[in-house]
């Protein structure tokens, strides 16, 4: 009979044994030494059915195909720009992906200069984590004024809440434009005493993330420290 | 005359006090404290990161880098000049080597995973709880690992072998001294660090093999504590 | 940091508060422990928000100086080291590590406060050199402040090992302090000038866009005993008296620190 050592949504630690037996499966972050399943990192134990997976819950952003991200230019290229995103790797814009016709002589900083946040979509990720992004399509476009703050990037899905109802909220209390990249790198621009409760707010969700209840709680906090009645945004 | 009672009084499988902590350096990707008796380790990691020079990358994964220091008031004594020396570089070689076993940089082509550690305080037993505090950080730093590894050196001093030797036993000068830093694999009770200094015999290094086991699990369970301490979901 | 971005650090700072939402002229929380590594003969931690500063201090007998045989001596010395950002490179001292280490040597030294005739045991023979090194832990910003405040916290803290006249038993520290003044030793205050504004403890962002900077280090009673000019604009007579200003007030809070 197979037996189940952990309990869902708890930490496993590197090498840490979650199940014996062979009625369990590992799925990702996990693997099977003989009988046994092992977490293959630190991260939040999350069993389905018959499924045992380690969730990462630190660490640096990988970057995935189609995650639209927050991006600086560090660097311009023949044929385009280097982009840092807050990962172990850079990505390229070439000129292809960047908007309209761009000619062949064309000054690049008079559209992307070395500094610029821009919110861009991976659209390539090679076995050698070569990452292409591209500016093309609904979302993307350079990101101008603002400032930009980094998060765990493994706590944005909390940040943004379901369907965007986290980030909502927090965009209607502060009247702040908030934009978070899947990279972990938020853009907010707003007044400056808005932006800090934005930032406050952010920080709180990242360090409670796991805790029931969170939607709640930052209602609460964002109506304390607005003074304003607060709605939880209903998303369809 | 035989050494019959410890200099401060612990039984012979004893370590010293251990104090463990994650997410101390706050720059880092991933950070710890580990301080044992008198020794304190800081390790800190970064990365996996753009890895410079370029004739170092590989394409097949990346590349773990440990580095030792101890801080120049570190010891008593004389100031320890900074910068690598011999002995530091030897060190961060084979704490390296005791660490790669767990790692799994195959996801990472061409980068770096750099691991600082840092003693401000020392008493024996420095390069053990280097590594002790570097498994924990890169856990912290979420680096895919299919276990921890903890260290800790086995005595001979005189006739008796103990176990977590402080520098008053290291320099016993009552009879023969041996100095056998251990590191085991938690998962696999595989030892990764073997080193010595002095005179042993076969038997003598058997048994402290096994010792060096038995210390390491109470020290596995102390680093992992500390990793789930911080990351443990706190349910109001 | 291009100029939009700098732009929008402007309007913070026209409104009166930093990125974080702390007004211009306030610190992060500061906090000073002592003897935090026991084997060096003075030690102290300070932590001023997320920075976090080490200071050690070694203690050994040379002989002096020809040029000032009846005198001890101190050095510091800082190690910027990899562990604490991941800008810091391993290898021989950079130039930020020469000149923080160079500054907050200026003020202890030129402060008067180590009176280095009782550091002398035996004129043209022997003389106690104290040999001090910064170790940030962690740099969050202003390593300036915190480095100089570690320092000054150990030389406070530090007590003389046993010395028979041959052998320095550092295994026994003796009651007896360094012949250090608690009056004259400096406390430190960078001021950070961006724009038109002026401000104390920068975060790492606000470092980076920074016009010119002042470190003033300064005495019980208000004297200045070093001055470091950084950053890459100049400063007018009308700025250096602002930052002057706020340096010596700023520095008369952080003395409550040195304890």
């Amino acid at each position: 009979m197979g037996k189940l050592l952990v309990e869902d949504k708890t930490i496993a630690t590197p090498g840490e044994k979650l199940a014996e037996g062979m009625d369990f499966l590992p799925d990702e972050g996990t693997f099977r030494e003989k009988d046994k399943i092992l977490a293959a990192g630190l991260g939040l134990v999350s069993i389905n059915g018959r499924l045992i997976k380690v969730i990462p819950v630190s660490g640096r952003y990988l970057p995935n195909r189609g995650d639209v991200i927050i991006g600086k230019i560090t660097d311009i290229l023949m044929s385009g720009w280097t982009i840092d995103i807050n990962s172990s790797y850079n990505a390229i814009l070439s000129v292809k992906e960047a908007t309209d016709f761009i000619r062949r002589d064309a000054d690049l900083t008079k559209y992307y200069d070395i500094g610029d946040y821009i919110i861009t979509k991976i659209v390539m990720v090679t076995s050698q984590c070569l990452v292409d992004v591209s500016m093309k399509g609904p979302g993307v476009r350079k990101l101008t004024g603002g400032r930009v703050i980094k998060v765990n990037a493994h706590k944005v899905p909390r940040i943004i809440g379901k369907r965007g109802s986290m980030v909502s909220m927090i965009k209607n209390a502060t009247e702040c434009n908030i934009i978070v990249g899947q990279n972990g790198v938020v853009w907010i621009n707003g007044s400056p005493e808005n932006e800090i409760i934005v930032i406050n707010t952010i920080r709180k969700i990242e360090q409670e993330a796991h805790i029931s209840g969170l939607t709640e709680r930052i209602r609460e906090f964002l109506e304390k420290t607005t003074k304003k009645k607060i709605e939880i945004v209903k998303v369809e | 005359m035989a050494y019959t009672k410890r200099n401060d009084g612990r039984k012979f499988d004893e370590t010293r006090p251990i104090e463990a902590k994650v997410g101390v350096i706050k720059r880092a990707d991933g950070s710890a404290y580990f301080k044992i008796g008198k020794t304190i380790a800081y390790a800190a990691v970064y990365g996996p990161r753009e890895l410079y020079p370029r004739f170092l990358k590989n394409p097949e994964g990346s590349m773990l880098r440990c580095h030792y220091n101890m801080m120049p008031f570190s010891s008593v004594g004389d100031r320890v000049r900074p910068g690598a020396n011999r002995r530091a570089k030897e060190i961060a070689m084979v704490t390296d080597k005791s660490l790669l076993p767990v790692v799994e940089l195959g996801n990472f082509p061409n980068s770096v995973v750099d691991v600082f550690i840092e003693l401000p305080q020392t008493d024996a037993g420095t390069r053990c709880a280097g590594i002790c505090a570097a498994s924990m950080a890169l856990a912290d730093a979420g680096i895919p690992m299919k276990g921890m590894v903890a260290a800790v050196s086995i005595g001979r001093v005189d006739d008796k072998l103990v176990v977590d030797l402080d520098y008053s036993e290291e320099s016993y000068e009552g009879g023969t001294v041996a100095d056998i830093p251990m590191a085991v694999v938690s998962t696999t009770e595989e030892i990764s660090l073997l080193q010595m200094d002095g005179e042993i015999s076969k038997e003598q290094l058997k048994t402290a093999v096994e010792m060096a086991k038995q210390a390491c699990s109470k020290i596995d369970k102390i680093q992992r504590d500390a990793l789930k301490k911080k990351y443990e979901v706190k349910n109001e | 940091m291009n100029k939009q971005q700098k732009q929008h650090i402007l309007n913070f700072l026209e409104k009166g508060i930093k990125l974080d939402g702390r007004k211009l002229e306030d610190y992060r929380e500061i906090k000073v422990e002592k003897g935090f590594s026991e084997n060096a003969e003075g030690s102290a931690k300070v932590t001023i928000g997320d920075t976090i500063v080490t200071a050690g201090v070694k203690l050994s007998v040379e002989s002096p100086y020809p040029d000032t045989p009846d005198k001890g001596t101190v050095m510091i010395n800082a190690e910027l080291l990899p562990l604490s950002n991941p800008e810091f490179e391993s290898g021989p001292p950079s130039i930020d590590s020469i000149e923080l280490a160079r500054v907050v040597d200026r003020g202890i030294r030129e402060s008067g406060a180590i009176d280095f005739k009782k550091l002398c045991i035996k004129e043209k023979e022997k003389a106690w050199s104290i040999l001090v090194d910064i170790c940030p832990i962690n740099d969050d910003g202003n390593l300036f402040d915190a480095s100089a405040l570690a320092v000054v916290a150990a030389l406070l803290e530090t007590k003389f090992p046993e010395y028979d006249g041959e052998v320095i038993d550092y295994k026994k520290k003796t009651n007896k302090a360094l012949p250090v003044d608690k009056k004259k030793i400096p406390t430190s205050c960078t001021v950070l000038k961006i724009g038109e504004h002026f401000l104390v403890d920068p975060n790492t962002e606000e470092e980076k866009c920074v016009d010119a900077r002042l470190t003033v280090e300064v005495e019980e009673d208000g004297t200045i005993c070093a001055l470091q000019k950084g950053g890459d604009n100049a400063i007018s007579d009308k700025d250096i008296e602002k930052m002057i200003d706020i340096g010596i007030k700023k520095s008369k809070e952080l003395r409550k620190h040195i304890g």
